[in-house]
């Protein structure tokens, strides 16, 4: 069973410590989306005067959008691999791919909303919508931050090259990003494929 | 020098994952799809709950062992042991919503409570 | 009878209340900022203590915050009390309807959000990574930044009264409808709403940061069942943090929303269901209410022990009734709306949950009192706040055990019992553990001991007077008194008991100002009770080891810790001080980064308070900015040499010899 190293060396405790920390806040993260999770189960039968799931979402449109983020994911993983093995120019077209696909999930998602919003299923129509809107927009702006956050790393490794902090921040936004992806399958799952029934 | 990362075990693990996860995905989506296009609705709702959710909590399992190498750390297992708390508080705050909230349906609208209010 | 009250009458009275507040909040902020301003100190402070990274200094400004909303909070509870002693029959006391509502909410938000919390916060900082044999918490920019952001909240809370004199008239929770713009069209709901959420993320990054602190940072050797009972109390309770405040930070956002872009999470058309928000709310709140005694149970643990001269009595039983008390404390949550229309099945559930959770809290009970047999007792103030807690704590443990019979709890649901109930529990159980941890571990902070004499008369009248002022509540509630009432009828003959409840306060308040007094005399007189040894109280725990107050790195060399009461082994032991060979020690630099971005969380609170797009996008702006100048920092520690550290240890370690 491998440990998992960074440059071929230990972590160290330092490094150790940050990585215990972000685990700890990704955890409260899952319980946050949890909490919109169960007021979204319970309100989606709420559509008031509006339409419901079946009427409003798109199965292919859906599945395009888990098809990037999920690719998304595991390329972010992929620069993870880079990194460790100090490969700067193969950490940054991964890095760079990861964002492309992020960049085109996100604006697949605005559209949506837009054309919600401007087809008269807003989220000042029902609960239902109220949840939809809140449940997979706050998704949308942790895709949104991650992406700012990856800007950020990718300016710094720029200026910094593969340094410990680097890797420690590069490592942090990997766990992040996959946690994004593991939320994603259930906004897939319960919002979509169990709402267009 | 080439020790390709793409032919190492890390790089292995990785695809593997992104395989299992795309296969766990585009069945759950087929048969979904499969299930609202047809006029007939081939499956029993039911049904289509459970192969939905045990298709996600597969495919978290996945990702969870794949890309965040769960339980390949070394004693002690802080991340696993946060993780299995925080699925246990999920699963608590969840569940226990719906059966609150659904059941507050008991003392509404009905002049008798009907055993159909009460899920279990 | 007593027809003097009636002279007493709204609204002339209501209005003088509503100024006099406003007159306290402007005035007492003024006389600060132009005392700081006129003694050359602002420099001063902003160098040594607001930028400070230092877990030691942070604890003490969340306990000089904690204390001044406690002081702001008493004045609520004079003016709810008198209320409640003079409005009946023709008289409508001294504040009007309205007023009343809003100063029951806004007493309730402070002392918990405020008060318990940042005793909580203050406590837990000041003394976690000594006892573990830490330099400092994991993350101390981080531990900084959610100083600021607790402070940010006060601030939005007394920024109420001056400016729109306006806080939320719906009870410390807010339910909806009551909540929602309709019924509350104002301001009021808004700066409770924010100054909550922004303390909120303040508190659920100290639980990230204490949580990653207990398991990483102990001493070598210091095993998770050999770490103090109080660690073990401390990591239990952020870790509830940690699960219910996002449940918190989420029921916040959804009724923003629904205040601010017209959703429908919790109104009345549009499929909205109130009722959910009433269970999130309490599946935040029970856990908050553990997150507050838990610590206090490992500080009554501590107490016990040291002022037994004895060891704890099942060290692990306590450990396994910790993580019981905060896992059980996850399933009860509905025991707080039985009365909320669920059926049978689910009351049953939640109230025989309810129930069993008071077996881990006996199990304590009885650890401590098992510790304390055979002891060679010392009373000292600490045992005396132990002594009241147990006694009171007891009495309004068995209340709650009432209450979560579901059929009792329809009786007594939302009466005066249930308030008698809770602030047993919050005062008799967790603020007495607090007050009582400030005075055992004073020294420890700030090198000198309190006066005993007084601390003692303040621990008797602030337990004679809870006593007095609640024990009228138990009955009129088991009368059939409702909670939250501004008048009542004189034919129900309670204005008698409220009275005997109003001069309870007046005894509280005695021992508040002998406390104060205390404070005054004990700085006074340092000189004279100089902590010489660092173990004024002959204690067992690590953070006894260090001088008093401790060096900035705490340790000069980390202790390699063997067993538990570690501390205490060594002493028996009576070994010399070895010869010490020190090294460089690397340190956090202080840091504006946490004001700055708590400044920005006020803006944004503010702007959203008042509708004003412009300084929104500015302090999202800010934020991003300050992140960033932060993140491509990285000049963020300095180096104490080892020849500056052996000047330090020689010159306080000299004193001692």
């Amino acid at each position: 069973m491998t440990k998992v190293s960074l440059v071929h060396k230990e972590i160290d405790k330092e490094t150790a410590t940050s990585l215990l920390g972000f685990w700890v806040y990704m955890m409260t993260d899952c319980i946050m989306f949890a909490s919109l999770f169960a007021v979204f189960i319970v309100l989606k039968n709420n559509i008031a005067d509006g339409r419901n799931g079946a009427e409003l979402f798109s199965l292919p449109f859906v599945l395009t959008q888990t098809l990037i983020l999920l690719t998304s994911s595991f390329t972010s993983g992929l620069a993870m691999l880079a990194a460790q093995r100090t490969k700067l120019k193969d950490t940054f077209i991964w890095l760079g791919i990861t964002g492309v696909l992020g960049a085109s999930f996100l604006a697949l998602e605005v559209n949506e909303f837009v054309n919600l919003d401007h087809s008269g299923s807003s989220w000042r129509i029902s609960g239902f919508l109220s949840s939809y809107f809140t449940l997979v927009g706050t998704h949308g702006l942790h895709i949104m931050v991650g992406l700012l956050w990856l800007v950020g790393i990718l300016v710094y490794m720029y200026k910094k090259g593969l340094n410990e902090t680097s890797v420690k921040r590069l490592t942090m936004f990997s766990i992040f990003w996959h946690f994004l992806d593991v939320v994603w399958i259930f906004i897939f799952s319960v919002v979509y494929l169990l709402g267009v029934n | 020098m080439e020790n390709s990362m793409y032919r190492s075990k890390a790089f292995k693990a990785y695809s593997t994952g992104f395989v299992l996860s795309l296969v766990f995905t585009l069945v759950a989506w087929g048969i979904v799809n499969r299930h609202v296009t047809n006029e007939h609705q081939p499956y029993s709702h039911l049904f289509i709950h459970i192969l939905v959710l045990s298709l996600a909590i597969l495919q978290l399992v996945v990702q969870l062992i794949f890309f965040l190498h769960l339980g390949r750390e070394k004693k002690p297992r802080w991340n696993l042991q946060a993780l299995l708390a925080t699925i246990l508080v999920i699963i608590i705050l969840v569940i226990g919503s719906i059966w609150i909230m659904n059941n507050l349906n008991y003392s509404m609208m009905n002049t008798v409570p009907s055993q159909e209010d009460r899920p279990f | 009878m007593l027809s003097i009250f009636s002279a007493v009458e709204v609204p002339g009275t209501d209005r003088l209340v509503l100024l006099f507040g406003q007159l306290m909040v402007v005035v007492a902020g003024l006389f600060i900022g132009l005392a700081l301003i006129y003694f050359k100190k602002v420099g001063w402070l902003w160098k040594n203590w607001l930028t400070s990274v230092d877990h030691k200094k942070i604890g003490i400004m969340y306990l000089v915050v904690a204390g001044v909303m406690l002081l702001r909070g008493l004045a609520d509870t004079v003016l709810l009390r008198t209320q409640q002693a003079t409005s009946t029959g023709a008289s409508h006391g001294i504040v009007s309807s309205d007023h009343f509502q809003q100063i029951f909410t806004a007493h309730g938000t402070m002392m918990i959000f405020f008060v318990a919390m940042g005793l909580v916060s203050g406590i837990i900082n000041l003394i976690v990574p000594l006892q573990i044999g830490s330099r400092d918490v994991a993350f101390p920019l981080l531990n900084n930044l959610s100083f600021w952001m607790y402070a940010a909240g006060a601030v939005i809370v007394n920024l109420s009264l001056v400016f729109g004199g306006e806080f939320a008239a719906t009870g410390w929770l807010a339910y909806p409808p009551l909540s929602e713009l309709q019924l509350s069209p104002g301001v009021g709901v808004d700066y409770w709403i924010w100054s909550i959420q922004i303390a909120g993320i303040g508190t659920l990054l100290s639980g990230i940061n204490f949580i990653t602190t207990i398991l990483t940072k102990r001493a070598p050797g210091m095993t998770m069942m050999k770490m103090p009972v109080f660690i073990w109390s401390v990591l239990a309770a952020m870790s509830l943090v940690a699960a219910a405040f996002p449940i918190l930070t989420v029921t916040l956002v959804l009724l923003t929303l629904d205040r601010t872009i017209g959703t429908h999470f919790f109104t009345t058309t549009g499929g909205g269901n109130a009722m959910m928000y009433v269970n999130l709310i309490w599946a935040w709140g029970h856990p908050e209410v553990y997150i507050l005694i838990l610590p206090a149970f490992g500080i009554y643990s501590e107490i016990v022990a040291t002022f037994s001269r004895k060891r704890l009595f099942g060290y692990a039983s306590m450990v396994y009734a910790i993580i019981a008390i905060a896992v059980l404390s996850f399933v009860v949550w509905l025991h707080h709306f039985f009365t909320m229309g669920a059926g049978a099945n689910v009351n049953t559930f939640f109230g025989i949950m309810t129930m069993v959770i008071a077996i881990p809290t006996g199990v304590k009970v009885f650890n401590w009192l098992f510790t304390m047999y055979r002891g060679r007792i010392n009373f000292a103030s600490p045992m005396i706040w132990f002594i009241g807690f147990v006694i009171t704590f007891s009495i309004g443990g068995a209340a709650g055990v009432m209450l979560g019979v579901p059929p009792i709890d329809f009786q007594l649901h939302n009466t005066l019992f249930l308030v008698a109930h809770f602030h047993t529990m919050i005062v008799g159980g967790a603020l007495f553990g607090y007050f009582a941890a400030i005075v055992y571990w004073f020294p420890k902070v700030f090198g000198f001991k309190l006066d005993e004499k007084l601390s003692k008369l303040a621990a008797y009248l602030w337990i004679a007077g809870f006593i007095c002022a609640f024990t009228p509540l138990y009955i009129l509630g088991l009368m059939g008194a409702t909670r939250r009432l501004d008048h009542y009828d004189t034919s129900l003959g309670w204005q008698g008991l409220f009275i005997v409840a109003g001069v309870g306060l007046l005894v509280i308040f005695a021992g508040v100002g002998v406390q104060l007094l205390m404070f005054y005399k004990s700085i006074r007189d340092r000189k004279k009770n100089i902590d010489k040894t660092g173990d004024p109280w002959n204690g067992r725990t690590l953070e006894w080891s260090t001088t008093s107050p401790a060096a900035v790195y705490n340790f000069a060399i980390i202790p390699t810790v063997t067993d538990r009461d570690e501390f205490y082994r060594v002493k028996q032991l009576k070994s010399t001080i070895p010869k010490r060979k020190f090294s460089a020690i690397e340190m956090p630099k202080n840091s504006p980064f946490g004001i700055f971005m708590a400044g920005w969380a006020l803006m944004f609170a503010f702007s959203v308070i008042w509708h004003f797009p412009p300084t929104i996008i500015l302090a999202v702006l800010g934020v991003v900015i300050t992140f960033l100048v932060r993140s491509f920092n990285d000049n963020t520690t300095y180096l104490i040499s080892a020849a500056e550290v052996e000047a330090i240890e020689r010159k306080r370690i000299g004193a001692l010899l």
